[in-house]
């Protein structure tokens, strides 16, 4: 709600076109059309997620046996570690596309240049290339929601809540992406970004419930954003909702709504001297 | 089309452009020449409505650039100093994919590109990507970009830098069919062969000010003589025969390799050289040309 408010109150105030985002992504899906490198790039984006499912949810998930979740419900390892994957991958394949890409876009081809030369505004390209990082995480996160609902870690009916769940993440970490790289200087500072990116991976109640760990760890994890689209996420593929989703889907769009605004304000510094 | 009083632009302590004031009418073919660094191009950003003005007064086709921004950009065609093409598209995909951004429908869009790139000789191009392109074909294909909405207005920021000779006239030609067709252009350069071709009216620049203004005959006529007498000594600098030529034509300039001698009558200068005891090992009389004007201006060659 918070975000069709959002959404609607850009639109009437005409900040954003909606024509224009969707030119910016028709950009990006000309670019997808035109090469082979980037399906390749789609493609070892999917089986990433899908291997740590196989070896760790399925083979580490045979020394660990079943898991009982906060509301006495018991599940097997594999369907704990399953909907952190699908959180991971919703993460990394909008960063991909919002760091790598957009950097390369943004500091090396000017593609961004190019674009204010035209009536597009930093808004509309921010906007139109979070969408795309979210449609190509999307992608990712639809085919790894087959595979769950193939090997029976969830049912059809939770995978298809699941998928929208999926694109708020997609736009969370999108955005927040897309905000750092026009802060980052050079390529080094990508190491950066993916040492937090593999902290978070590790950490964020991924491979083990979090109350596990002593309780001021407990409250650092709380505040990285990959737990709350882990939380958000497993709470649906294992159908145990709860009030506390409510807030991690909050936390999620506050986010993406500072991630968007900050992204837009450098363009516009940075691109518009 | 354009309309500027006293326009600053200021980055941090440095000034770029220092109180300009300009007018271009439709239909002319506009010049900004100046060396590197002479704010030619800070200038063109803020008409291009991508750089706010710090001080003074803008219009552009009679709109405000800070505030109807879009609306003046969707009537501009820009061809930006360095080419910023999309590796990731095709040739034909970069002029179909560049006409969304202007909201021109698809099928429009094709039937544009088709017919720029004919106009710009790049037909046989167009599956390829931009990266095997040579570098006036990369330009041809961002000026064919920049007419995709049909402008009004077009900008080109030097648009032949870089580029051989061969790629150069092709360009000119080019530019100079849009010109015939009644599109107002508006372009930098530091070359004076380019402005003199393709200028009818164009503006000396130099440190973010604007030393001389009106049309390449005019500002030769009024800052230059008419012949320029380029000598060459054997034996001493340039600079040591100011004073033994002193006298002879109206102006003396030594450069590190040459003196320039202005005069109306170059071959009498030459006689009057002769006469005082001297021989130049090399002696050119020309025709006075926009770079005389600009180092009689500023003291300065243009191109460094």
């Amino acid at each position: 709600m918070v975000t069709t408010y959002a959404v609607t109150q850009a639109l009437r105030g005409g900040i954003v076109s909606p024509a224009r985002v969707g030119a910016v992504i028709n950009r990006n899906v000309g670019a997808l059309r035109s090469g082979p490198a980037y399906w390749m790039v789609l493609f070892s984006g999917f089986f990433e997620p899908v291997l740590y499912l196989l070896s760790i949810g399925i083979g580490v998930g045979a020394l660990v046996g079943d898991l009982t979740l906060k509301d006495g419900q018991v599940i097997t390892y594999a369907a704990f570690v399953a909907p952190a994957m699908l959180a991971v991958s919703a993460m990394s394949g909008a960063l991909a596309e919002t760091t790598f890409n957009f950097f390369f876009k943004f500091k090396y081809v000017k593609t961004y240049d190019a674009m204010l030369a035209t009536p597009l505004r930093p808004a509309e390209i921010a906007a139109g290339e979070l969408l795309w990082a979210m449609i190509r995480g999307s992608l990712y996160t639809g085919a790894f929601l087959i595979v769950m609902v193939a090997m029976g870690l969830t049912s059809a009916g939770w995978a298809l809540l699941a998928f929208p769940a999926t694109w708020l993440v997609g736009l969370a970490f999108g955005a927040v992406g897309m905000a750092a790289s026009t802060y980052i200087r050079g390529w080094q500072d990508f190491d950066l970004i993916s040492a937090g990116q593999f902290a978070m991976f590790l950490f964020s109640g991924t491979f083990s419930p979090v109350q596990d760990y002593p309780p001021a760890v407990e409250v650092l994890i709380a505040v990285t954003p990959l737990y709350h689209a882990v939380e958000l996420i497993r709470g649906i593929t294992t159908g145990s909702l709860g009030w506390a989703m409510l807030g991690h889907v909050l936390y999620l769009i506050v986010m993406m709504a500072l991630g968007l605004y900050v992204a837009s304000r450098r363009l516009t510094t940075v691109l518009c001297r | 089309m354009i309309y500027a009083r006293g326009l600053v632009k200021r980055f941090g302590e440095f000034t770029a452009v220092d109180g300009i004031d300009l007018e271009v009418a439709p239909g002319e073919a506009f010049g900004f020449l100046g060396p590197n660094g002479a704010g030619k191009s800070s200038t063109m950003r803020m008409i291009g409505c991508v750089s706010r003005p710090t001080a003074g007064e803008l219009r552009i086709l009679d709109m405000d650039p800070v505030r109807e921004g879009p609306a003046i950009r969707g009537r501009l065609g820009v061809c930006p100093q360095t080419d910023n093409l999309d590796p990731d598209l095709t040739v034909f995909e970069n002029l179909t994919t560049y006409a969304r951004y202007f909201g021109i429908p698809r099928p429009e869009a094709r039937r544009r590109a088709a017919e720029l790139l004919e106009f710009v000789q790049l037909t046989e191009k167009s599956g390829s990507t931009v990266d095997p392109l040579s570098g006036g074909m990369k330009r041809r294909l961002s000026i064919a970009r920049a007419m995709i909405n049909e402008p009004d207005l077009v900008l080109l920021d030097e648009p032949t830098t870089g580029l051989d000779p061969q790629a150069r006239h092709l360009l000119w030609e080019r530019l100079f069919r849009l010109k015939q067709r009644g599109v107002t252009l508006v372009l930098t350069t530091h070359y004076m062969d380019e402005a003199e071709q393709l200028c009818d009216r164009l503006v000396v620049m130099d440190a973010g000010k604007i030393v001389a203004e009106g049309s390449p005959r005019h500002l030769i006529e009024t800052h230059s003589t008419r012949e320029v007498v380029e000598l060459r000594f054997g034996d001493e600098p340039p600079a040591a025969y100011v004073e033994k030529l002193a006298g002879i034509g109206q102006r003396l300039d030594p450069l590190p390799d040459r003196l320039l001698l202005y005069s109306d009558d170059g071959d009498g200068a030459v006689d009057e050289v002769h006469r005082r005891g001297f021989t130049p090992s090399s002696v050119l009389v020309r025709r006075a040309t926009l770079e005389d004007v600009f180092l009689i201006l500023t003291g300065r060659t243009l191109v460094d």
